[in-house]
Formats: C-alpha cells, sequence, structure tokens
C-alpha cells in the first residue's frame, strides 16, 4: 500500500491532463451552446471556426516571432491570440451577414440551418487547408513545464514524479477567466441580459424592443472568442492539425448535449465529464493500482478499460446515454 | 420526365463524353462508375432527406459497413485463424450482446429505483469485464496468427454479388440502432447520433484487426460475377483477335471493357433503385411520408405514427447507402479503411442531394453524376490549371504551396455551390413535383 504515491500518478496522469482537456471542451461546447440558444440551431462550423481562429493565431504568432517579440515564459500564442479573435470574428460576422441572416429572416426550419453550417463548415475547412495546409503545426513556446516530474519528486521524496505542463496551467487559468467574464457579461451587463432574454423567448424579447441584429452580432463575437480561444489553448496544448479539430465536433456536441443544449453552465460541466471520462475509461490504471494493493497482486495486464484509439467512442457512449436517459441534458436545456 | 430534365441529362452527358474524348475514355469510365454509385447513395439519402426531412452525417459510416459486409462475404477464408479463436471472438460479441438485451430487459421489467439502478450498474459493469475476458484472449490469438499477410478471422469465400445485400443488411442494422435512439426527439440530435456513429464505425475498422484486418487493409477481393480480370483478358486468344480485328491497343482495350462491365452492372443497380424509388414515393406511403415531413403535428393528429414511419426509412435509406458501399468495395478490390473521410463520403453526397433537388429521385441521380464527376475531373485537372496559374511566377516555396494546395479548393468551391444552391436555387436543379 502505497497511498501518497496512488494518489500522485492518478493526479499526474488522469487529473491534470482531464481537466486541461475539460477546459478547452468547455469552451467550445459554450460556443456551440450559446449559437444554439440564440440563433436556434446546432452549429456544424464549430470544430472549423475553432480550427480557422488557431490557424488566424498561429500566422500572427509567427509575424510576432519573425519580429523578435517574446512573451517571456509564456507563449507568444497568448499575445497573438487578439489578432486571431479579431480575424475570426471578422470572418463569422461576415457569414452571417452574407449567409445566415436570410435564412433568419425567413424563419427556416433548424435543419435547414444546419445544413447551411454544414457548407460554411466546408468553406472554412477549405480556406484553413488552402491557407496553412494540413499539416501538423507544432507552435508552442516559451516555458515548457511549470513543475517538471524531477522538481516534484526531488521536493517531495516520492517515487511518483508530477508534471504540470505550461500549456496545462494556462489552458486552467484562462477557461477561468473567460468563463467568469462571459457569466459576468450574461448576468450582469444590458446586452448580456439581452441575449439571454432573447435565448428564453425571442418574440417576447423583440416585442420589449431588444434589437435582434445586435443580440446576434455580439453573439458570434463571443462565440469567436470562444473558439479562438478554445483553439488556441488545444493546440498549445497537443498541437494543431485541422482534421483533428473537425473531430472535435463530437466531443463538442456532447458535452453541450450532456449539459443541456442552449445551457452555458451546462456546456461547461459537460466538457468536465467528457472529458474526465475519456481519460478515465482510456487509461491504463496499472501503476495507480500497483501502489494501492499489496505486491503479489499487482495487475499483469495494463487495466485499460478501451485503447486510446477508442476515445471518440466514449463521448459517444455519453452522447447515446443521455439521449436514452434525459434528452433535454443534465442541466434542463432547450427540448425542442 | 420533361424536356428541360432530359436537356439537363443530356448536358452531363456531354460533360463525360467529353472527358473520353479530350482526355481518356479510362478516365471518363473510372468517373462514370464512381458518379454512377455515388447516385445510388444519393438515391438513399434522398429518401431520408427529400421524403422525409431526415438528417443523416453518418452516410460514410453506412457505406463503410457495407464494405465491411464484402470482406466479410467474399474474403478467402482463412481456415487456420480462425481456428486460432475465431469461436471464442463469436462467443465473446454473443455474449456482449446478451448482456445489453438483458440489461434492456431489467430496465423495462423492474420497477423505477435504486433497486433497479444498482442491478443495471452491477449487470453492465461486471458484463463488460466477462465481454472483455472472453473476447480479448480470442483476438489476441486471431490477432498474432501470421500478421504479416492475415491475422483475421477470413470470410466465407462467396462471390462478392452476395455481399452487396449483406452491406446493405449490416447498414440497416446500425441505422435501425441508432434511429431507435436518436429519432423522436429533437431533429439535431439525429445529425449529432449520426456524426458519432460513421466516426465509430470507422474507429472499430481502423482498429480490430481481426476483422478485416484494420489499418494493414484488405486487399485481392474478388471482383463481381461477370467482370474479368485484365491479366486474363489479355492472354485470351478470342479477346487479342477481337481487339485486333478492331485496331485496339490489348492493354486499353481490356482495362476500358472492365469498366464498361462496371458500369453496365452498376446501371443496372441504380435503374432498378430508381425504379423502386419512384413507385414508393408516388405510392400511398410516399404521399403519407411526404406529409409526415410537411407537417408531423398534422400526420401524427391522422393516426400516423411519426416515429415509427421515420424509423422505417431511415433503415431503409441506410441500407441503400450500405448497398452501395459495398459495390464501391467489389469495386476497388480492396477494403482501406484509411481512405473513408467524412467530407467524401458524407458531405459530398449531401452536396449531391441538395444541388440535385431534394425529393426528386431523379434530382439524386442528376446530382450523383454531375457532382461526381466535377469532384473527379478538379483531382486531374486541378494541379495542372494551378500550375498554369503560377507559370509567371519563381519556383519558391508559395509556388509549391500553391500548387499543392489545389486538392483544398475541392472543398471550398463545394462549400460555396452548396451555399448558393441554398441561397438561391433552394429546390435543385430538378425540383419536387
Amino acid at each position: 500500500m502505497d497511498i501518497l504515491n496512488a494518489i500522485v500518478a492518478f493526479v499526474n496522469f488522469v487529473v491534470i491532463p482531464a481537466t486541461a482537456y475539460g477546459a478547452q471542451l468547455a469552451l467550445g461546447a459554450l460556443g456551440a451552446t450559446l449559437v444554439y440558444g440564440i440563433l436556434r440551431f446546432s452549429n456544424f462550423a464549430q470544430g472549423d471556426t475553432m480550427a480557422f481562429g488557431t490557424m488566424a493565431t498561429i500566422l500572427f504568432t509567427w509575424w510576432l516571432q519573425s519580429m523578435g517579440v517574446h512573451f517571456g515564459p509564456l507563449p507568444t500564442a497568448l499575445l497573438a491570440l487578439p489578432f486571431g479573435i479579431a480575424v475570426t470574428a471578422g470572418l463569422l460576422l461576415l457569414t452571417d451577414r452574407f449567409v445566415y441572416r436570410f435564412y433568419r429572416k425567413q424563419r427556416a426550419a433548424p435543419t435547414i440551418l444546419v445544413i447551411v453550417s454544414l457548407g460554411v463548415m466546408f468553406v472554412m475547412n477549405g480556406i484553413t487547408r488552402l491557407i496553412i495546409g494540413v499539416e501538423e503545426q507544432n507552435f508552442a513556446d516559451g516555458a515548457r513545464f511549470l513543475v517538471t516530474a524531477g522538481d516534484f519528486k526531488r521536493w517531495t521524496g516520492l517515487d511518483e514524479g508530477l508534471a504540470i505542463k505550461s500549456s496545462q496551467a494556462i489552458t486552467v487559468v484562462t477557461a477561468v477567466i473567460v468563463v467568469a467574464w462571459l457569466f459576468w457579461f450574461l448576468q450582469k451587463t444590458r446586452t448580456g441580459k439581452s441575449m439571454r432574454a432573447f435565448s428564453d423567448n425571442e418574440d417576447l424579447a423583440l416585442l420589449s424592443g431588444i434589437n435582434p441584429n445586435r443580440v446576434v452580432n455580439v453573439t458570434w463575437i463571443i462565440v469567436a472568442v470562444l473558439a479562438t480561444i478554445a483553439g488556441v489553448l488545444y493546440g498549445l496544448d497537443k498541437s494543431f492539425k485541422p482534421f483533428t479539430y473537425f473531430q472535435l465536433l463530437l466531443p463538442i456536441f456532447a458535452a453541450a448535449v450532456v449539459g443541456g443544449l442552449g445551457n452555458p453552465l451546462g456546456a461547461i460541466a459537460g466538457g468536465f465529464v467528457v472529458a474526465y471520462s475519456e481519460v478515465f475509461v482510456t487509461y491504463a490504471w496499472k501503476k495507480v493500482l500497483g501502489y494501492l494493493v499489496p505486491a503479489d497482486m499487482a495487475p499483469d495486464n495494463l487495466i485499460q478499460l478501451l485503447s486510446t484509439d477508442y476515445k471518440l467512442a466514449v463521448s459517444f457512449i455519453i452522447l447515446i446515454i443521455v439521449l436514452l436517459f434525459m434528452p433535454t441534458g443534465l442541466f434542463k436545456g432547450k427540448s425542442s | 420526365m420533361n424536356t428541360r430534365n432530359l436537356i439537363l441529362f443530356g448536358l452531363v452527358g456531354v460533360l463525360y463524353l467529353g472527358t473520353g474524348v479530350f482526355l481518356s475514355w479510362n478516365l471518363a469510365l473510372n468517373i462514370l462508375n464512381l458518379g454512377l454509385l455515388s447516385a445510388i447513395m444519393a438515391l438513399g439519402v434522398n429518401m431520408q432527406w427529400g421524403y422525409a426531412g431526415l438528417f443523416n452525417t453518418g452516410i460514410m459510416g453506412f457505406a463503410a459497413l457495407g464494405g465491411l459486409a464484402v470482406v466479410l462475404v467474399s474474403a478467402p477464408p482463412e481456415p487456420q485463424g480462425w481456428a486460432q479463436g475465431g469461436w471464442g471472438i463469436m462467443a465473446g460479441l454473443a455474449f456482449g450482446l446478451a448482456v445489453i438485451a438483458f440489461s434492456t430487459w431489467i430496465y423495462r421489467n423492474l420497477g423505477k429505483g435504486t433497486l433497479r439502478n444498482a442491478v443495471l450498474l452491477v449487470v453492465l459493469v461486471g458484463g463488460f469485464f466477462a465481454y472483455r475476458a472472453i473476447l480479448d484472449p480470442s483476438v489476441d490469438a486471431v490477432e498474432a496468427f501470421n500478421p504479416a499477410i492475415a491475422g483475421n478471422i477470413g470470410g466465407l469465400g462467396l462471390p462478392s454479388l452476395l455481399a452487396w445485400p449483406l452491406g446493405g443488411v449490416l447498414a440497416a442494422l446500425a441505422a435501425w440502432a441508432i434511429g431507435k435512439i436518436a429519432l423522436g426527439l429533437r431533429s439535431d440530435y439525429l445529425a449529432i447520433a449520426t456524426l458519432g456513429i460513421a466516426e465509430i464505425v470507422i474507429i472499430v475498422m481502423k482498429n480490430e484487426d481481426w476483422l478485416a484486418r484494420g489499418v494493414k487493409n484488405m486487399i485481392g477481393l474478388p471482383r463481381p460475377w461477370p467482370v474479368p480480370y485484365e491479366v486474363d483478358l489479355q492472354q485470351s486468344a478470342a479477346f487479342l483477335d477481337w481487339a485486333a480485328n478492331y485496331g485496339f491497343d490489348p492493354m486499353t482495350a481490356s482495362s476500358i471493357l472492365v469498366k464498361v462491365l462496371y458500369a453496365l452492372l452498376f446501371a443496372m443497380v441504380l435503374f432498378v433503385v430508381v425504379w423502386m424509388s419512384e413507385l414508393a414515393l408516388n405510392s400511398p406511403w410516399g404521399r403519407m411520408m411526404r406529409s409526415i415531413r410537411d407537417n408531423e403535428v398534422a400526420a401524427a393528429a391522422m393516426g400516423k405514427d411519426v416515429t415509427r414511419r421515420h424509423l422505417q426509412v431511415f433503415v431503409i435509406g441506410s441500407a441503400v447507402v450500405g448497398f452501395a458501399g459495398a459495390m464501391m468495395t467489389t469495386m476497388d478490390g480492396q477494403l482501406t479503411p484509411g481512405t473513408y473521410n467524412p467530407l467524401r463520403f458524407t458531405f459530398l453526397i449531401w452536396v449531391m442531394v441538395i444541388v440535385g433537388g431534394s425529393g426528386n429521385n431523379w434530382g439524386a441521380v442528376l446530382g450523383g453524376l454531375l457532382i461526381g464527376w466535377l469532384w473527379l475531373i478538379v483531382e486531374t485537372l486541378g494541379p495542372g490549371v494551378m500550375s498554369v496559374v503560377t507559370y509567371g511566377m519563381s519556383e519558391g516555396a508559395l509556388k509549391t504551396h500553391l500548387v499543392d494546395s489545389a486538392q483544398h479548393m475541392r472543398l471550398l468551391t463545394l462549400g460555396v455551390i452548396l451555399l448558393l444552391v441554398l441561397r438561391f436555387s433552394p429546390r435543385g436543379l430538378i425540383p419536387e413535383k
């Protein structure tokens, strides 16, 4: 029995990666859920919006780096983030003006809007691949680790190391700031309140003089902020590859549906539910169990429930369970 | 069929003929075969979207299941591989299904409450570990046997024509399972759930080596009955005489003959599917479907079981896609899970249906042939056009990047076409009557 080492191994291999991934998913799912709440359709272009925002940020990062600008121990990408967000917001506003607005005026069925978002996805995907290509891009710089495994072992004298990558720390800190700001914005400001009113009851909101175009534009700008930050954090933590971002669509929607589509709080909870389940199910528990049980009972195989190749299946199974047993999600999202 | 539609089909025919005359007949036939297959898939999707308004984003998964059927039916048997643990794998899978069935029974028959949840949890978790305990040793044994050329349980060694209907059946089963869960809820849920199932099918096919060798690919699948191999043709005296008689080069003539035979085979299937779809669409059943699509509440008030009808048409449409997916794999002669890509297999088919005209079977066929031609011709001509465009530029990173990026232009172009059609001609080229 070696509980301390078991806990450290658990934190190192499960809690830290899952928390960082959960924060990234939560930001992505917040974007999807906001579009759903305000514009009333599932935005299939969400993954590619993240990819586009990340690409824009990477380009600005390279430009800053070429000018010799660095952000000390922090990644230069954080400096480039506002530029990336601005470009993405511009693209989304243009898309809304030339694509979505027409259907909104017609009051088209949600399914039509989903197909339209599919077309937008194609275009964004094409632009991203055209500009930066399909290859993996690594754009993280600055300090690699906040705490390295070696340092941790020296401080504590334990066998098991605990490492915190700076990208993971940055992810969590940034996500907390962004989410706190978003909730402050939605709860306290006039625009935020009008957005919530619009989401609750469009007709009543219009009747009370809320300008729908303003609400929609602000929504797209917030979506650009959330998607770009989520994408950049994911890219810093792992790496940037357009197709991976497209595949994030499934965990993102699973997170949004788990929490209840249209419910921002639910999206955050959903992001962590999906991320933790994914890491729990695909982590090989051999090491942690090895510390907990007597040596002669130590497991001889990996004790891995599913191979990591199946991590998308985890999101899918969560999605199925939610659809079967609580279609409106944990936090009672919109059901129609 | 009115004059306008005939002209549209004629124009598409001219595109194919032009490809044959100006580029090569081999290429034209290649594109035609893929166009015919895409048209069949588009017909399946048109049933779901055009007749019933169901949004399926998992076409790739159903097509891949069709491909899997070809391996299971017509790949040569691996008696030794099977002997390593074939029965063990079957027992494991049967056990897994039994656990799911038993849990469903518990869920339905035990009263709501903590007891039910506890029993369900024990059955499912215990069942999962027992399932892995039964399955894993057999899987390891099969995969360890001669992994360089086999490592799988093999197929039945039957003619590959039999695989086509089985492809439809596999896709139908998957569609039934997913439809049972996601239909009857909000419309977006079906889209999200099918997007998921398609990814899962591909992941399973990539990782379960015992099934169809995973990413090691399954090659050398037999051709369907009337289609000969080029090599055999080139050695047959009758064929050589025939080619010499007409002054053809035997190499080219043999590959063209093979492609023509495929095209005839596919065209026959397409014709049967169109004929049956037209009958169904113009029958009381078809009218009921469209009335459900246009007003679910009214249809339900008339006593129609909306969810059941949705499930029915979803299963039938997916089966058609699976059938075409099996046809595609027999034509390729190999199953390569890595080549299934949602943009090519799901969203391209969507563009075909929308551009052709959703709700109209002939529209789906036209869309399949037209967009299929565009997609493949750009693949062939794109790099050439790009090198002409960049002719004056100096050699360098930018030029290489532009020439390489030609293939990504396809996504952009398709997206723009889809958006333009949706905006300015939402009923498509051949609108619904």
